[in-house]
């Protein structure tokens, strides 16, 4: 394997977990819902996700179990914001907060425990490709989900009726009550979806990346999955996009750092936190004549009326 | 959905005081729950939380001291958050205040003289407002989101602490460890009584809070910070700049979240080094909810949730709980909270189902 390839092999599993959750959290905000509790729904994804898994010794229960605590926590917070039309932001807070100390709880009893991570699987054929095989077609299954989920998600949210739906919901909830569709329960499975998605990539760091448990593993991708959804525009094309950016600017930030360049390491570790400032300011003075595009109910309470 | 919520015509002023004591109630019967899963005796766990912390002159000095970088950042918070400016980095300008005037401390290591202090004072909460400045300028200019800006800030002031500590600001004679020199007499804040760690900054706090509390009661820009928190639309009819707004209130969030970060350096650790904050920036977004965004609020949301910081280092110490239950408990809080906030301003009523429409 020469060093190109394994740079890109790097990128692509640095990007992976950053693009599940921005996936995730894409579907929630179209659906007028703003969740920003990506970080702690993630982080508890990898804490369950390793405990599960090494308990059982099945890395598909963890990743089971991962999902299952990825969704709970999102039903705790549609609970508050689509129950109790509690302020969203208020509560993805304390959503985050909640789940850095909760995991930092289900995970103590498993610190330091190492497992084999999950392996690749060689699609046949098609990973004897030179140069874009190995790459492309010799990865982990989270990666071949992740790109399976932009290709869906772009499907349901332009093809089909129930994600043009989704999208109403999150334009003009009034307009789509009123129509006759339920408003909250779509918002509740966009909710819930966005939950499953942030739960597989926090246990695809615990269970792939780093395949043990450190407490505040997540270090902020959940943060940085919510710019890569403003940066790219809510379109799931651009997410891919934007998340492999961000992954390849992490991975050329270690590189860095090995290949001994003269600069301190502390500023290139602050390099993708910079960057997403920048890229968030220059997506918005790029679009100032041509106005927001984000959805247009997003971050408001909806309560029926009647 | 059989349940619905309605809105009341007026909340009812006793549900304002209610609700947070509700929130109160209702974390301490989960952690009865949370404490028997974990095989703990509830009573016992309970009382080295809350009741161990306050129980000795010595123990309600340190809760002073944890209060107080607390109750002062979260009043500054409760400003934007009211006005619907949604400023999450507190935790970094927390830092870039005690980086900036813990500068002057280093620098003036060894020729300063009584200036210094306030000199410290101010470079603090200059530095924090500066820093707070960039989440505001790109917000008014460009609508970048606020949120996001501010908290990616965090991680970049943690970066730099840990840069300037361990390499042109580290103490020469300090065996190589990551911190900076401990500071002179002169750049600490002097101690309210002989041998505790209670300092000068609970009381400046104590001044900024009634201050606050006066400002949002009583004055023209408090009725300004509320109106265009409630009602944009109006505050726009009346003539109140919203940009110009929320430029002032996160000049005002980041001045006083950068004098808690220098008050900390100066008053209670009396350098600086890595992690060298254990989180109060972002602790504080707690305090200003459960406070209800009031100042006075803050401030006794502060002093509890203080109590529960070191409630969690005795838990720790004595229990061998983890520390991170801590912020179970206090996002735990903030969810109680935020939910008994809609039973103020919602009533939920039975009704018969609804028919399904035809789609």
């Amino acid at each position: 394997m020469t060093l190109a390839e394994a740079i890109f092999l790097t990128v692509i599993t640095a990007s992976t977990p950053l693009l599940l959750a921005a996936i995730g959290e894409l579907v929630v905000e179209r659906a007028g819902v703003l969740n920003l509790g990506v970080e702690g729904m993630m982080i508890m994804g990898a804490a369950t996700g390793v405990a599960v898994a090494i308990v059982t010794g099945s890395s598909l229960a963890g990743v089971l179990a991962a999902i299952a605590a990825g969704m709970a926590m999102a039903a705790i917070f549609a609970v508050l914001t689509l129950g109790l039309a509690a302020n969203q932001v208020a509560s993805g807070l304390s959503l985050t907060i909640f789940g850095l100390g909760l995991s930092g709880v289900v995970g103590a009893p498993f610190v330091g425990i190492q497992r084999e991570g999950i392996g690749k699987i060689p699609v046949p054929f098609l990973s004897e490709i030179p140069v874009v095989g190995p790459i492309l077609f010799r990865q982990d299954p989270f990666v071949y989900l992740a790109l399976a989920l932009v290709v869906g998600v772009s499907w349901f949210l332009w093809r089909t009726r129930a994600g043009l739906v989704l999208r109403a919901c999150g334009e003009n909830p009034v307009s789509a009550h009123a129509l006759g569709y339920p408003v909250l329960r779509i918002r509740l499975y966009a909710v819930l979806f966005g939950g499953a998605c942030a739960g597989i990539a926090g246990s695809y760091l615990s269970l792939v990346l780093t395949p043990f448990w450190t407490s505040g593993m997540t270090a902020g991708r959940g943060w940085i999955a919510l710019a890569i959804v403003v940066f790219a525009s809510w379109l799931p094309w651009r997410a891919l996009i934007g998340a492999y950016l961000f992954g390849g600017l992490i991975i050329l930030q270690l590189h860095a750092q090995s290949a001994g360049v003269r600069v301190p390491s502390q500023f290139l570790a602050a390099l993708p936190y910079l960057i997403t400032i920048v890229a968030l300011t220059a997506i918005m003075a790029l679009r100032r004549s041509g106005g927001s595009v984000a959805p247009q109910g997003l971050g408001r309470p909806f309560v029926p009326d009647r | 959905m059989p349940l619905v919520l309605e809105k009341r015509p007026a909340a009812g002023a006793a549900a304002l005081i209610l609700s947070p004591l509700l929130a109160v109630a209702l974390t301490l019967a989960s952690s009865i729950v949370v404490f028997w899963f974990l095989g703990q005796d509830p009573w016992r766990a309970l009382s080295v939380y809350f009741l161990l912390p306050v129980s000795d002159f010595w123990g309600i000095q340190e809760v002073a001291v944890k209060a107080t970088p607390l109750v002062l950042i979260a009043v500054g918070l409760a400003l934007c958050f009211r006005s619907n400016n949604w400023n999450i980095g507190a935790e970094g300008q927390f830092l870039i205040g005690a980086i900036c005037g813990g500068g002057v401390a280093v620098w003036t290591h060894g020729w300063g003289g009584p200036w210094v202090l306030p000199l410290m004072l101010v470079a603090g909460m200059a530095g924090g407002a500066a820093y707070a400045m960039i989440p505001a300028v790109l917000k008014t200019r460009l609508r970048v989101n606020e949120i996001l800006v501010s908290l990616m800030l965090v991680y970049v002031a943690e970066f730099l602490l840990d840069w300037l500590v361990r390499g042109p600001w580290r103490d020469p004679f300090g065996f190589n460890m990551p911190q900076t020199v401990t500071f002179a007499p002169e750049a600490t804040l002097p101690v309210l009584f002989d041998g505790g760690r209670m300092n000068l900054g609970t009381v400046i706090t104590l001044v900024v809070v009634a201050v606050a509390a006066v400002v949002m009661a009583r004055t023209v820009k408090g009725f300004e910070i509320k109106l265009v928190g409630d009602a944009p639309r109006a505050a726009r009819f009346a003539g109140f700049d919203d940009k110009r707004l929320t430029i002032a209130v996160f000049a005002i969030s980041g001045a006083l979240a950068g004098l808690a970060g220098v008050m900390e350096a100066a008053g209670t650790v009396r350098q600086l080094l890595p992690g060298f904050s254990p989180g109060y920036g972002f602790t504080a977004i707690i305090v200003a909810f459960l406070g209800r965004l009031n100042p006075i609020g803050c401030l006794i949301a502060g002093v509890f949730i203080a109590i529960t910081f070191i409630g969690g280092e005795n838990a720790q110490i004595i229990l061998r709980i983890p520390r991170d239950m801590t912020m179970v408990f206090q996002g735990m809080l903030l969810f109680y909270v935020l939910a008994c906030d809609t039973l103020i301003l919602y009533r939920v009523r039975r009704v018969a189902p609804a028919r399904r429409v035809p789609t």
